[in-house]
């Protein structure tokens, strides 16, 4: 019994949608659950703050489902698009729903740490509130960013005419596109989340050091994302660069392994440069006179660490354009 | 359209490529940056030691960067030598 191409569509559209809720609900799920378990840690130290804490509580909440809502847009866009019936389209709504449904992951759960510790510094430092606010905010929007790559690339994904090219490998290149920035966003949601942390219980211990450590966090969380631009740049490369027709297996497997390989590649540095810049900010807000050796030791740090994601563009790179 | 033998191998090598770098890049990335983690600990209890300790961070990277130069080393050769 044959199908034609529009059940297929179809039951791609649909797996898609189920895929892309599924994962994109991890993330904000775990954040929001622990910025609610500081709240409660924070409220129960300092009752009289509560109303306060509750608040920054809920706003932390609601910008770590942020990301989660994302996903809930593009697997409604999935489950109720009337979409054209193209062999590429089955590619085109399988890889945008991985990608919106990992992408989420890493900004649900990151955006969660600096409202936790948001919560906790209202109930040690209430004085502190209105500026403990704004360095929540700052820290979680940054974090925020490789869900919003992920979505733009599902979006470009979903409205670009693919029917003019070739089908194989084109397939193989969407496929990749949706990998690399839905992995991509993963380490980089994380480890944004954890320099925003730190630098909001330093804020709290030593209001003081507020000025160095706001401006340490951003330029920490700024290392991190880099891992999921290369994610992004190899996912642009691969829907926008028009690859020659082909009967062969190689040429579309190494498109999709170049998504792969900067996908994956991007999550370990990401992480690890979280964790560097996390102990950078911390002892910054503990003793600002080490702020010039901290801040050179910590991108230094993160430079080591971000060998290997360039390893990976690298790999990707000669995937695409060598091989 | 019948895939042949030689295609496959091809086809297995570079996916065998991605992964191998993918992979292989996660662990020496999370673990270079606790090593790194560690270094700003102990600068901001200790900063009279920062040359000691920013020498020892970057020995101690280094080794654990060799599993990702191991990936590399994979990668190529899967893309260009076998």
């Amino acid at each position: 019994m044959a199908y034609d191409i529009q059940t297929w569509v179809s039951v791609a559209a649909f797996s898609a949608g189920g895929i892309t809720m599924g994962f994109g609900a991890i993330g904000a799920a775990i954040g929001e659950g622990y910025t609610a378990a500081s709240a409660n840690e924070a409220i129960g130290r300092n009752p009289e703050q509560s109303g306060d804490i509750f608040k920054s509580m809920l706003v932390g909440q609601a910008i770590a489902e942020s990301a989660a809502i994302f996903a809930l847009v593009i697997a409604m866009m999935l489950l109720f698009t009337n979409f054209t019936s193209h062999i590429l389209m089955i590619p085109v709504l399988l890889s945008a729903g991985l990608c919106m449904g990992l992408g989420a992951i890493g900004a649900g759960v990151g955006a969660g740490y600096p409202a936790a510790a948001a919560c906790r510094g209202m109930a040690r430092q209430p004085s502190m509130s209105g500026r403990l606010t704004t360095n929540m905010l700052i820290g979680s929007a940054v974090c925020q960013t490789p869900a919003i790559f992920a979505l733009v690339v599902s979006f470009i994904l979903m409205f670009t005419d693919f029917s003019s090219s070739p089908v194989s490998p084109t397939w193989a290149a969407i496929l990749g596109a949706g990998i690399s920035s839905g992995f991509g966003a993963i380490g980089s949601g994380l480890g944004g989340g954890m320099v925003a942390e730190a630098s909001c219980d330093g804020i709290a211990r030593q209001p003081l050091t507020v000025t160095s450590v706001t401006n340490v966090m951003l330029l920490g969380q700024a290392v991190t994302q880099t891992t999921a631009i290369y994610a992004l740049l190899v996912s642009f490369i691969l829907m926008f660069k028009s690859f020659p027709a082909t009967d062969l297996l190689a040429p579309p497997m190494a498109l999709l392994a170049a998504g792969l390989c900067m996908g994956i590649g991007a999550i370990g540095p990401a992480i690890g440069e979280g964790f560097a810049g996390r102990s950078a900010v911390d002892g910054i807000a503990r003793n600002e006179k080490h702020i010039a050796d901290l801040t050179r030791l910590m991108l230094v740090g993160q430079a080591v660490a971000e060998s290997t994601g360039i390893y990976s563009l690298v790999i990707a790179l000669i995937l695409i354009f060598v091989i | 359209m019948a895939i042949e033998g030689a295609d496959l191998i091809r086809a297995s090598a570079y996916l065998g490529a991605g992964l191998a770098m993918g992979l292989g890049a996660i662990g020496p990335g999370v673990g270079e940056g606790m090593a790194a983690a560690k270094a700003c600990e102990a600068i901001g209890k200790n900063p009279k030691e920062a040359g000691l300790l920013t020498r020892t961070m970057l020995v101690g990277q280094a080794v654990s960067e060799s599993t990702g130069i191991y990936s590399l080393v994979i990668a190529l050769l899967l893309l260009f030598v076998v």
